[in-house]
């Protein structure tokens, strides 16, 4: 099956691109996907550790199953609104309640 | 209509989000603006800039989502939730909320939980632009049902 990456943020910045096509077996879940992914983009290796996963547009797990034509967010830790809490969190994110 | 959600690349229309709340049904009005403050980067460098990006389709139905659950909680009588994207200058607003409700404690309340859930769960960030001609993406919260 065929499914749609979209790379987002730093993500997107670290790729050089915005969505990339994955070709993955049947019964495919995310993390599996993630695995794929790791190998095609090895610029993202280390950054796929701390983001969560949106597919067709609502958050879900890691272990949620794929199937053919999907579109799989990777969101980054979200920072909208303004303000900045916290200086200059590049490696691993901060988890607030 | 009486919410008006949006996400805009364009300079945020204070004044026309403050015409779109008023009713004769309110006693208050709140808006909130959240604004491109001064900084300083660990270097020395001052920051120039917020650049916003959002996953558009997602992002626009979770504000959607956000007002509905406002409205669940309050009595709200209008609210106006805007984002922008791209880049938002020193003193510019990235974010608009103005609720228009009742009593002014609602509005109050209401303005909080967007900004808060705003910043918690939306998918959109901001990348701070230094006057080096450097950027470095925020990234405050892992959002989602379970974070991975």
């Amino acid at each position: 099956m065929c499914i749609t990456i979209r790379l987002f943020a730093n993500l997107r910045d670290r790729a050089g691109l915005s969505e990339i096509g994955l070709d993955l077996p049947e019964k495919s879940t995310i993390a599996h996907a993630i695995e794929q992914l790791r190998h095609r983009l090895p610029a993202l290796a280390d950054q796929l550790n701390h983001i969560a996963f949106a597919l067709n547009r609502s958050y879900t797990q890691s272990n949620t199953p794929l199937q053919d034509g999907d579109e799989l967010a990777l969101i980054p830790p979200v920072s909208g609104g303004s303000g900045t809490p916290a200086r200059h969190s590049t490696g691993t994110p901060a988890r607030q309640p | 209509m009486e919410d008006w959600i949006d996400i805009l690349p364009t300079p945020l229309p204070t004044t026309e989000a403050l015409h779109f709340v008023s009713s004769p049904n309110a006693g208050g009005i709140s808006l909130f603006l959240g604004t491109t403050r001064t900084e300083k980067n660990a270097q020395g460098h001052d920051l120039l800039a917020l650049d916003y990006e959002a996953y558009l389709e997602m992002a626009l139905p979770q504000l959607q989502t956000l007002a509905q659950a406002a409205r669940s909680q309050w009595p709200i009588v209008k609210q106006v939730i805007l984002h922008r994207t791209g880049r938002v200058p020193l003193s510019e607003p990235s974010v608009l909320i103005a609720v228009a409700s009742p009593h002014r404690h609602e509005a109050f309340s209401a303005s909080r939980f967007i900004i808060d859930a705003i910043k918690a769960d939306v998918a959109i960030w901001k990348k701070e632009i230094w006057s080096d001609g450097s950027g470095t993406w925020v990234h405050s919260n892992i959002p989602g049902p379970n974070p991975p």
